[in-house]
């Protein structure tokens, strides 16, 4: 099974960098090395393993290495493999839709209202739906924050409200009427079955049929969310994972701003 | 047992005291109320089973029924034995008579209360003798074909898809772990009835239902037996029918359960009167079909900090001991919380959690206490989430935890894999093997690190149950200081199902199971 530690293959390739034909980099320029691991419902042996190899070329990789292979029960056998891709990306003609704000910190963003909104402004948020998960909207808002970087609750110029999981739509909205809300977040970290999909989607609804999607900045998060998919569902903006607490606060505050006609000028 | 940490008993036993006061004082409230599932409860243990043409369980149908005639103060004991001596029929003949609105049980003349109260006594014995039978069928396994060591592994299936569940709980089985969990779909904590009969729909989990823990309980049996290893299955006795999911795994055999009210006012939103009473309930049965619970205290930790808030877990703890010692339970049973949550980038933090998990082991010395993996700082990084397994996985074995929910890898992004299951399962038993005895072999320097830590965490938490006891817990909950969640008393869900018991009440499950231990 041991290919030898060192890899005495020819490199028979071109090893120069070419941005419209990138391919994965094991240790060398162009070699291709990609890691995977799967689990393929056959027993384990000689059959399966041979059936991990195909797999592996029709997924369009060359010299497919099986390294490890363990049956997990009878009938699947799991597989940690490797292969160079035949397959290239043109890296310079890609876009990728992003939030555009530029990400301040907490007293940067609590200037930034002071300065061009001229009053407290009013977030509210919440997991919605039959999501029964906090973790991510409690990483936004919650006083603590995460991972260094502190919740909206602890914001001088954020009146925030968490109004944690389980949510109905119905009283997000109510609940954003009495409170006079400028944005609303709504968080959502159950994704099976596109279970957050319709649920973003009749929230957009409701707002729209209560004449109040205009009136305010509507933003979701959660793991599987990207800015693509917020803005294709009707949302102002998305964030998926590695945002935090700061890149929320300044889209929010950039995006009022820009609303109300008060945004600075920018200097580019 | 000799404290490797030095800390002062006399201390703890302050805390059990001061917890004790403070369960005293719920329990004296809740002894004077009932709600609507405690009364299904007590339906599904009279035999009323199945559903309506709409699909609506007959113990609610019952339930509703009796509330909406405005006599549900009097309980369904009363109700129904009357019922029962005046028709001859069983309660679940007169409960489909109900359904079929046949039949209108509060218009009965009321017959001779001692008679009527007899009248049931054949359905209260037939299923105290099922759960009596399930229970010593546990046992006799565990003395046939025996049960793996502690640490339990404990890992889930959340397929949605019950029989999916029980390929994926098998493999589980076969590679070593001691304990499944079904987890249950998002949103059921918040229903209001039990569904009813096999399901094969969920998001990212699946029903609880009678006939699901039968289906599952039987293929643990059969891979149990292939394996030579009792195989503990464990739901989810939490949300609104707390006591009704009791009932339903004490009759079908299921070993561990989630039983928290504290966790469901938390992190449910679920009204807290209504939650204590019927977690009181859910405890006397749970205690009697011999069933492990396990309390929700790692929940703390996913929204207040980890390091700071430490003491919230224990004072937690020593308040869950006590509001379990009122159920009758023993301590055996009870698979207290908590967790390895702190953050991996804090310096030390190993040493915090070791001196943490040592703490929780020496105050409940009997507990099979159950600890909880890293959750919250798990990335989508796996390679660095398997070492924080790993840790987790060491602290587990050194301090003798009861019940080890195991880590995954790919905790944060996805509901586990077949394989992510078993490279978990491989890290902890390689771990437990190859550090087995290290945690008896080893002793704490004497005021260094986890000691000092130690030490202050315990004070903290006396300090806690000092302020909680003399505001009482209902205020405490306001006032968040539990994972920083504030909840106001009458606020929350389910609190329309509360009801306050009239003269006539009478619920004869308490004094039949509470602290009985599954003996008659």
């Amino acid at each position: 099974m041991s290919a030898g530690l060192y890899s005495m293959e020819a490199k028979d390739f071109d090893t120069n960098l070419d941005l419209t034909k990138v391919k994965p980099y094991g240790d060398t320029m162009n070699d291709g090395k990609t890691q995977l691991s799967f689990t393929l419902p056959v027993p384990c042996n000689d059959e399966g393993i041979e059936a991990a190899k195909q797999l592996l070329k029709k997924m369009g990789f060359e010299n497919p290495l099986v390294v490890y292979y363990k049956e997990l029960t009878e009938g699947f056998t799991f597989f940690n493999c490797y292969g160079s891709t035949i397959h290239t990306v043109d890296y310079t003609s890609i876009h990728v839709p992003k939030v555009e704000s530029h990400t301040m910190d907490m007293p940067t963003t609590d200037q930034y209202i002071k300065d061009y909104i001229g009053r407290k402004i009013v977030i509210v948020g919440a997991s919605t739906g039959t999501d029964a998960h906090t973790v991510g909207i409690d990483a936004i808002m919650n006083m603590k924050g995460y991972a260094g970087h502190y919740g909206l609750e602890r914001y001088e110029m954020i009146e925030a409200l968490n109004m944690g999981s389980q949510v109905p739509n119905e009283e997000f909205i109510a609940k954003a009427i009495e409170l006079n809300a400028d944005a609303l977040l709504v968080s959502q970290t159950v994704t099976q079955k596109d279970v957050h999909i319709k649920n973003l989607t009749e929230l957009v609804e409701m707002l729209e049929a209560e004449g109040l999607r205009d009136k305010v900045i509507l933003c979701c998060g959660g793991a599987r969310i990207t800015h693509e998919l917020a803005k294709e569902l009707g949302y102002d903006a998305g964030f998926g994972m590695n945002t935090y607490a700061d890149d929320v606060a300044s889209f929010i505050v950039e995006e009022m701003a820009k609303r109300m006609g008060t945004a600075p000028a920018k200097t580019e | 047992m000799e404290s490797k940490l030095g800390i002062d008993f006399n201390k703890v036993a302050k805390g059990k005291l001061l917890a004790k006061k403070i369960s005293d004082e719920v329990e004296e409230f809740a002894s004077h109320y009932s709600t609507v599932t405690c009364e299904r409860t007590i339906c599904r243990l009279l035999g009323i089973d199945g559903v309506n043409q709409d699909d609506v369980p007959l113990p609610n149908v019952v339930v509703d029924y009796v509330k909406e005639k405005g006599l549900i103060n009097d309980g369904i004991m009363f109700i129904m034995g009357n019922a029962v001596l005046q028709t001859e029929k069983s309660p679940m003949e007169i409960a489909q008579q109900i359904a079929e609105r046949k039949l209108d049980i509060t218009k009965l003349p009321q017959g001779d209360k001692q008679k009527a109260r007899q009248s049931l006594q054949p359905y209260i014995d037939a299923s105290v003798k099922r759960i009596i039978d399930r229970r010593r069928k546990r046992e006799h396994y565990i003395d046939t074909i025996g049960e793996g060591p502690k640490p339990y592994l404990y890992i889930i299936v959340a397929t949605g898809n019950i029989y999916e569940d029980v390929v994926q709980a098998q493999a589980g089985a076969r590679q070593g772990a001691d304990i499944i969990a079904v987890i249950r779909t998002t949103g059921q904590s918040l229903l209001d009835y039990v569904p009813y009969g096999a399901t094969t729909e969920g998001f990212g989990g699946t029903f609880a239902t009678q006939e699901n823990f039968r289906i599952m309980r039987k293929a643990l049996d059969e891979v149990g037996e292939e394996v030579g290893r009792y195989i503990r299955l464990c739901n989810y006795c939490s949300g609104l029918c707390m006591p009704e999911i009791a009932v339903m795994g004490a009759l079908e055999g299921l070993d561990v359960m989630l039983n928290d009210a504290l966790y469901g006012i938390l992190f449910r939103d679920i009204n807290m009167k209504r939650t204590l009473i019927d977690q009181f309930f859910s405890r006397v049965i749970n205690g009697f079909a011999g069933v492990i619970i396990n309390t929700g205290e790692d929940n703390y930790l996913t929204t207040a900090d980890a390091f700071e808030q430490a003491h919230t877990v224990l004072a937690s703890d020593f308040i869950n001991e006590q509001l379990a010692f009122a159920a009758g339970m023993p301590e055996e049973q009870m698979g207290l919380g908590h967790a390895f949550e702190m953050d991996p980038q804090l310096e030390d933090g190993f040493l915090y959690e070791l001196a943490q998990a040592q703490l929780i082991r020496e105050i409940f010395p009997k507990a099979p206490i159950k600890y909880m993996p890293p959750t919250k700082f798990m990335t989508g990084n796996i390679f660095r989430g398997q070492i924080q397994d790993a840790l987790f996985n060491q602290i587990g074995i050194m301090t003798h935890q009861g019940l080890q929910l195991l880590g995954m890898m790919t905790e944060a992004i996805h509901t586990p894999f077949m394989s992510d299951r078993y490279v978990s399962i491989e890290n902890a038993r390689y771990i437990f093997n190859n550090m087995r005895h290290f945690g008896d072999d080893i002793v704490f320097k004497e005021n260094g690190i986890m000691q000092t830590r130690a030490k202050k965490v315990l004070d903290d938490a006396v300090d806690l149950l000092e302020k909680m006891q003399t505001e009482g817990l209902f205020s405490a909950l306001e006032k968040g200081i539990f994972g920083d969640v504030k909840r106001p008393r009458d606020g929350g869900k389910g609190l329309g199902g509360v009801f306050e018991k009239s003269d006539n009440y009478y619920n004869p499950f308490i004094e039949i199971m509470k602290g009985k231990g599954g003996k008659e």
